[in-house]
């Protein structure tokens, strides 16, 4: 069995290849549909996967897709499941098994717990036999000058291990998220320090659950300014020096994956930034884990705009989407190139950023101009979801 | 801002009125202080040239009591000026540090001088060797019956520090012992105590320009113990260590780990060098992130020959390690150039020589090069009873 998982984490985090991200639950997805002028209904998600998953070639740039539990029981117009369309790319299919976040009692304004422990066993079992190799679980962090609390890095971090763990019992590989969220105004030092704190809790706890390394994959944030820092964005070269150096100094050798989340970066950016990494990683040296991607907006954004303006334009909203993928898979490999031709990305500098992605419960001070927090629409089948997940 | 907040349900807006009401989370996120540390890029700099590749370090820092013994063996007195002519040969022999960038010292061997007057770390350092210096001041029985020990040496070790820099000491080594093979032990509390005592010892040094050595040494001893059951516990306490470096604010960068390499129990079969060299990779690179610059195994009780097929096994499993894979060695450096010296002054050049062929030998395997004859062929193992209720003589 873990040799299994090795393999299968190995596979996924093998050179120049990332996952794609399209976990999105109901409520996500529906909001960026709604927001393309599409109606959120299932053959609308429906048909808006099939676009990603049969594009011809992906499985070059490709090497999972992280599918939210609707998704991993659909197939395409013409009556094949998603997951063997995929396999036959030699594209393995992931399940997003978290079920979002609740406030944290005896934490701070804004922290978070991720709920999904319970019944979590079943729940794998039944998505392993569905077809899924891998799994995804969302905790996040909030930081200001006082936060990430203790209790919120190590209740996330507990989480995350007890996740991981039932996960590798199951047969599934575990992808551990531990998204430190760019909400506020902290510096690229600090949330450097965060980075460390709350990624060397988390592979502590993993150690502590005997979680098999060699059969886990991280998915951490890049390390960037706060969206409202002072002085603004900060170059590639920064992104990578301090996301380097961090991870370095709390990730053991034996995860064979670092796989970026997007989180709020442009298309542009997040290529840029990840390529910015490896070429990093390649001077520094003695980076022995890929450094990818687990993308989900930076690789669909402008897709989404093509197709939500004409469904017809099915192939060349797939070409795009390979675009995508490709010059990611580039990044990811130290060898993307400015000069040949551009980024793909039609959305220009527009930032993917949707305000504030944790617990929505309580909003964080927003000047008088910025948009309000978004409601999210009650989740079927139960329990709320409060906060719309990747 | 209440005006801009959206409640999505009765039960989301009693959440927010009731954590209105309550104090906000004091719990600050702990200061790393290791940025600021005015020694950070010299420590950096120390460790990466201790660790460079194809070199290692020369354990020569046992205790007075430890070292008495070993003269004995060779019919030599335990005296100061015997103790500091047999480190004089160490230390000058020619050539050595083509092969060792770093020498472990007693305290007494820190102050000493050569014979013709020379300081021993002006010898050291005109050779390119960094001089080191032994702070813990030996085991202490822990209560329990099995025989589990704690390290001592924090008292004043701030000031012993300083005091040592200044002589000319660039780094420091601290060993904790942690036993393994019988029931009930390890102990959480042994692991928990020994790591705490490291990850203070090497916070103190990094703070006072010392790079640290952290030696968690999971001991040979006996009982048929598989392999696999030394690299469990091996995993479990290197985890413990680099959990409590981080939290204690320990520059990585500016570390160096001496561990033991992964061997059966003494009545269990020898593990050939490939199956020691695979179980000891994988619990490296299960526990040790990238940014410690140099992994110096300690010898332990292995034979001269033993410990240099093993490192080279270790460089061939992993010659990409992140981390250096090479030696920080006592008895397999020392006990044949002792037994060739005898305290006699007419065997001291052909002992010296013996010393730097055990030094190259190690140096090949650390640089995944050596091919062999070993200079000393075929020895069996080299064992030493655990010295307790030390203090630091």
């Amino acid at each position: 069995m873990a040799a299994d998982l090795g393999s299968v984490a190995a596979k996924l985090a093998a050179p120049g290849k990332g996952l794609l991200a399209s976990d999105e639950s109901t409520g996500t997805i529906g909001k960026r549909l709604e927001k393309a002028g599409l109606p959120n209904t299932e053959d609308i998600r429906r048909a808006y996967r099939e676009l990603y998953y049969t594009t011809p070639g992906m499985g070059q740039y490709i090497s999972g897709v992280i599918m939210f539990k609707e998704t991993l029981y659909q197939s395409t117009a013409a009556g094949r499941r998603f997951v063997d369309v995929l396999a036959d790319a030699g594209i393995m299919a992931g399940i997003k098994v978290d079920e979002g976040l609740a406030p944290l009692p005896g934490g701070g304004d804004g922290e978070t717990y991720t709920k999904g422990l319970e019944g979590l066993e079943a729940a794998c079992r039944e998505y392993a036999s569905a077809g899924a190799k891998f799994a995804k679980w969302r905790a996040t962090l909030k930081v200001t000058d006082s936060l990430p609390s203790d209790l919120a890095v190590e209740r996330n971090a507990e989480d995350l291990a007890r996740y991981a763990k039932v996960c590798q019992e199951c047969g599934l590989v575990p992808v551990v998220e531990p998204e430190i969220l760019i909400d506020g105004a902290h510096s690229q030092a600090r949330f450097g320090v965060v980075t460390e704190r709350v990624l060397g809790a988390t592979v502590a706890a993993l150690w502590r659950h005997g979680v098999a390394l060699e059969g886990c994959l991280l998915k951490p944030q890049m390390v960037i300014p706060g969206a409202e820092a002072e002085g603004g964005k900060v170059s590639a070269g920064e992104v990578a020096r301090h996301t380097v150096a961090a991870l370095r100094r709390v990730v053991p050798p034996a995860i064979p994956g670092i796989m970026f989340l997007s989180g709020g970066q442009t298309e542009e950016e997040a290529t840029i930034n990840l390529d910015a990494i490896n070429k990093e990683a390649r001077a520094v040296g003695r980076c022995p884990w890929a450094l990818s991607f687990s993308f989900g907006r930076a690789l669909q954004a402008s897709v989404l705009k093509l197709w939500s303006s004409d469904q017809t334009r099915v192939t060349e909203a797939q070409q795009l989407a390979l675009a995508l993928a490709r010059v990611n898979s580039e990044a990811a490999l130290g060898q993307y190139s400015l000069a040949a031709g551009g980024h793909p990305s039609t959305l220009s500098g527009d930032s993917l950023r949707e305000n504030f992605r944790g617990w929505s419960g309580q909003a964080p001070a927003v000047g008088p101009d910025a948009a309000p927090a978004v409601a999210a629409p009650v989740q079927p089948g139960g329990g709320e979801e409060v906060v719309m997940a990747h | 801002m209440q005006a801009k907040m959206q409640f999505r349900s009765a039960r989301t807006a009693s959440c927010v009125r009731a954590t209105r009401g309550r104090a906000q989370a004091k719990v600050l996120c702990r200061a790393f202080n290791s940025m600021e540390s005015p020694f950070a890029e010299e420590l950096k700099k120390n460790a990466a040239y201790i660790a460079q590749k194809g070199k290692g370090i020369l354990a020569s820092d046992e205790s007075n009591a430890t070292t008495g013994k070993r003269l004995q063996s060779v019919g030599v007195d335990n005296t100061e000026d015997n103790r500091r002519d047999w480190r004089e040969l160490l230390y000058t022999a020619p050539g050595l540090g083509q092969y060792v960038s770093g020498a472990i010292m007693f305290e007494e061997t820190l102050y000493q001088k050569a014979r013709d007057g020379r300081q021993f770390v002006d010898i050291l350092l005109a050779q390119g060797i960094y001089p080191g210096i032994k702070v813990d001041t030996g085991l202490q029985v822990l209560p329990g019956g099995k025989g589990e020990t704690t390290t001592q040496g924090l008292d004043n070790l701030a000031d012993r520090c300083k005091a040592y820099r200044k002589q000319g000491a660039k780094f420091a080594k601290w060993r904790a012992v942690i036993k393994i093979g019988e029931e009930g032990c390890p102990s959480t509390t042994a692991i928990l105590e020994n790591a705490h005592g490291l990850a203070r010892y090497a916070q103190i040094c990094q703070e006072n320009g010392l790079v640290p050595i952290v030696e968690p040494e999971v001991t040979l001893g006996p009982g048929d113990y598989s392999i696999d059951e030394t690299a469990f516990w091996s995993e479990r306490v290197y985890s413990h260590v680099m959990r409590l470096l981080n939290e204690y604010g320990v520059i990585l960068e500016g570390i160096l780990l001496k561990p033991n390499m992964c061997l059966p129990g003494l009545d269990a079969p020898v593990a050939s060098p490939e199956e020691v060299a695979r179980v000891t990779v994988r619990t490296m690179m299960r526990s040790i992130p990238p940014a410690v610059p140099g992994i110096h195994f300690l010898s332990g009780g292995m034979s001269e020959e033993e410990a240099t097929l093993n490192l080279q096994a270790l460089n061939d499993e992993a010659p990409n390690a992140p981390w250096a894979l090479t030696f920080s060695y006592g008895r397999a450096l020392q006990a044949t150039t002792l037994k060739t010296w005898a305290g006699k002054e007419s065997n001291w050049a052909a002992a010296q020589d013996i010393l730097v062929k055990l030094a190259k030998a190690n140096s090949e395997a650390a640089a995944g090069k050596f091919k062999g004859p070993h200079p000393v062929p075929g020895g069996g193992r080299i064992l030493q009873a655990l010295r307790t209720g030390g203090s630091g003589k």
